[in-house]
């Protein structure tokens, strides 16, 4: 893994990241993608649930909450 | 797995005429006919809104054969002819395979629509692009509807129509479904697409030059088998990325052609050795097919989007700051449920009795009429005392809380705040191996569960769902808190004196708190037994907040849910009634079948904490549960037909004399919280799972729940009774 990689759960809140591999298989890394999750796609972490998880994201213009179980398997370098 | 027998539409009786537009076909008994048209889009794009703004209330509701996903049909007339509108389940792509895309897919690609609406959200065009390319690649006939245009125009988001037209080669239409902005226009071009009186020059995504070159070696082959009824390009794009469970659906719809042709078999072999010059797996081929549809999405939004105001979404966050925040977020959200409560039990009040006095004074009526001429008077007592008396109790019951609750809580629904309220307490439900979504199936059922189990279709994964809709009964709906109230009040708070009122409303919290812990403990218990399984992928969107139409929701939410739930309610309370009715009034050795039932129960009612004749009511307060407490007290009194005691007092007297304490009271308030869903839910367990399997299910693990925790209760305090006394 390169250095400047972190997982997507580790993108502290209020800051940005473009997106550089996802490490889900099939159906998951399917819905990923449709949501528009693919490399190079600029993501922001919005703000944690008031329980902890999930987190809030900004992606493509829509807010999609991801549990951390999901946005653990998705590699972005901070922006 | 569908095979071509199967489907319902498209196939059968094509007539000549009006262009040849005409399916038909029978579904549940019920004939639709029409030209058929697909309703395609995201969720949250406000479809359901145009579907309702476009068919009114023509409208029925069908299963796909085989699938429990639930699919709404409805008429409507344009230029003469008749449309049979298909609500399709919201996706965001086809791709994907969860059951509501492969419906969504499968009736797009078999059923044959003659034209299929995909609505965009005009705040969203990019994302909700992705599923505009994904169907233009399986079928030309498309109308693309970007709706929620008021809500664009707010943000002031400006789209190009023209160009979008254009760059898609189909018809685009702007509309604003919640009033009506643009439908006639959508109509006219669904009219033309339909008529083919619209040359459409569908965009296809042109792929890598690997890929292309793959497709285009294997298509003249699949052209040769598929004919004209799918697009071959689209087959040959799903048999070069291996997509299997699709493939194997196309080939049933082909009678197994795709797979038995060994020519297709030969070049497929040569496609692949093409593709392997740069792809490893099906895995980097399907992330590339994504990954350019993606692309071509972001292409053609930075086309025809502009953005005035680039911060446009900074509202949306700001409200999110104060409803969603770590401090706030949590007591808000309680405090507004505990609000919409608050309104529903202390309005409901009035209404109630208004409606009570009026459909009683219709009994006394009836009652007039059977003396005047002569009918029997144990025809009068089991029509009138025991059907209309028990429906009419039900109906004055359960209506007001009911037109209350559903309002607001659709109201909250359109705000666009049932999500966050997911959002903020996904984090428990997770734990419980469940969906965030169940947090909103639960609200729900604090009105009704029979309503929050309909709610519970927007939880996407049948595992997930099964478990929302099996637990559901273990937070007290309306019917269930007048009897919470009373006895709380009575027995808890009795004695607080002046704070007796805040002392019974903490009573409620805790039992709801107590439903919502037991919930998430059978949840978890659930998902380790019956319902194995690893919690299926979560996404959740946080739609923008929007501006509710109060005067729809007064009217939609009044039509789907209440008058619907009422009407269930009284199907299965008029034949109880005449049950309850019979066993009050037929005596076997001087006493009625009622008193020997209650004698019957005393023993198992004595070891859950209760008597006889409270679990008797359960029984046959089976219907609905707002009957408990009346037929207890007929019980007690021994009168033939169910009767209302005036005051708490007297209700307290009346209990007292029949030997209920303490234990009694939190006993039945603990089996009132967990026992069989009313008969209405189960109804609506049955018609939404098409399963009697989870019906009995649903039966069971509340009732075995009750019993556990009365019984543990009840020999607990025994015990330390005993203790004390020794």
């Amino acid at each position: 893994m390169e250095k400047n990689l972190i997982l997507l759960d580790n993108l502290p809140v209020g800051n940005c990241g473009r997106v550089k591999k996802l490490t889900a298989k099939g159906n998951i890394r399917r819905r990923m993608l449709d949501l528009g999750l693919i490399e190079e796609t600029q993501v922001e972490a919005l703000r944690k649930s008031p329980s902890g998880d999930p987190t809030a994201y900004q992606i493509r213009g829509a807010v999609i909450a991801l549990r951390s179980e999901e946005a653990s398997k998705i590699l972005v370098e901070m922006c | 797995m569908l095979d071509r027998g199967e489907l319902p539409m498209g196939l059968t009786g094509q007539s000549t005429w009006l262009g040849a537009l005409k399916n038909e076909y029978s579904m549940n008994d019920t004939v639709l006919d029409g030209v058929v048209v697909a309703l395609a889009g995201n969720p949250n794009t406000g479809k359901s809104t145009l579907f309702n703004s476009i068919t009114g209330l023509n409208q029925h509701t069908g299963n796909w054969p085989g699938k429990t996903v639930t699919l709404a049909y409805g008429n409507y007339y344009y230029a003469d002819n008749k449309f049979l509108l298909v609500d399709l389940p919201g996706t965001y792509s086809l791709l994907s395979n969860s059951v509501e895309e492969e419906v969504a897919r499968d009736y797009i690609c078999f059923a044959k629509p003659k034209a299929c609406i995909v609505v965009a959200d005009a705040t969203c065009l990019e994302r909700n692009l992705n599923l505009v390319l994904q169907v233009l690649e399986i079928t030309d006939k498309v109308v693309v509807c970007v709706n929620l245009m008021d809500e664009a125009d707010r943000k002031k988001i400006n789209i190009d129509f023209e160009k979008l037209s254009a760059i898609l080669g189909v018809p685009v239409v702007g509309t604003n479904a919640r009033d009506g902005k643009g439908i006639d226009e959508l109509m006219q071009s669904v009219y033309k697409v339909a008529a083919n009186q619209m040359q459409s020059m569908p965009l296809k995504i042109k792929y890598d030059e690997v890929i292309e070159e793959a497709v285009e070696h294997i298509r003249p082959y699949v052209q040769n088998i598929v004919k004209d009824e799918l697009d071959s390009r689209w087959v040959a794009l799903r048999l070069i990325e291996g997509e299997w469970k699709t493939l194997d659906t196309i080939n049933s719809f082909l009678k197994s052609r795709l797979y038995k042709n060994d020519d297709l078999k030969q070049e497929l072999k040569k496609a692949n050795e093409i593709l392997q010059a740069k792809y490893h797996g099906t895995d980097e081929i399907r992330d590339a097919i994504v990954s350019s549809i993606v692309r071509k999405a972001e292409e053609i939004s930075k086309m025809v989007v502009s953005f005035e105001n680039k911060r446009y979404n900074e509202m949306d966050r700001k409200i999110d700051d104060i409803l969603t925040s770590k401090t706030f977020g949590i007591p808000i959200m309680l405090a507004l449920l505990g609000f919409v409560f608050w309104l529903t039990i202390s309005g409901a009040n009035y209404p109630s009795e208004i409606i009570a006095k009026v459909l009683f004074r219709i009994e006394d009526i009836l009652t007039d009429y059977c003396f005047k001429w002569g009918v029997p008077e144990w025809i009068h007592g089991a029509l009138v005392l025991g059907v209309y008396r028990t429906s009419a109790w039900v109906v004055s019951v359960m209506l007001p809380p009911m037109a209350i609750f559903f309002p607001l809580f659709t109201l909250l629904e359109d705000l666009g705040y049932l999500p966050r309220v997911a959002f903020n307490l996904d984090n428990f439900f997770k734990k419980a191996c469940a969906h965030g979504k169940q947090a909103l199936t639960m609200c729900m059922g604090f009105g009704c569960n029979a309503a929050g189990i309909i709610g519970c279709r927007i939880i996407d994964s049948p595992r997930e769902r099964l478990i929302a809709i099996i637990t559901n009964n273990f937070v007290p709906c309306n019917g269930r808190f007048p009897t919470l109230i009373a006895l709380s009040t009575i027995f808890i708070a009795g004695s607080f004196g002046k704070f007796q009122t805040v002392i019974a409303a903490l009573t409620l919290l805790g039992a709801i708190i107590i439903g919502v812990l037991i919930t998430l403990a059978v949840s978890r218990i659930l998902s380790a037994t019956i319902l194995k399984g690893i919690p299926s992928t979560f996404t959740l969107e946080l739609p923008p907040y929007r501006k509710p139409q109060v005067g729809k929701i007064l009217i939609r939410s009044l039509l789907d849910r209440t008058l619907f739930v009422l009407a269930r309610a009284v199907i299965v309370a008029a034949p109880t009634g005449l049950i309850i009715w019979l066993m009050a009034n037929t005596t076997v050795e001087n006493l009625s079948i009622l008193k020997w039932s209650g004698k019957i129960l005393e023993p198992i009612g004595h070891l859950l904490g209760m008597d006889g004749y409270i679990l008797l009511a359960f029984i046959l307060g089976f219907p609905a549960n707002e009957i408990v407490i009346p037929i207890i007290a007929m019980s007690y009194m021994a009168t033939g037909s169910l009767i209302e005691i005036e005051t708490l007092s007297a209700l307290k007297e009346l209990l007292i004399d029949n030997g209920w304490t303490y234990l009694t009271a939190v006993c039945t308030m603990l089996f009132s919280l967990n026992h069989f869903p009313c008969g209405t839910t189960l109804l609506t367990i049955y018609k939404e799972t098409q399963s009697l399997k989870w019906t009995a299910i649903s039966f069971l693990v509340p009732t075995i729940t009750g019993i556990i925790i009365c019984f543990t209760v009840a020999q607990t305090i025994r015990c330390c009774q005993i203790m004390m006394l020794l």
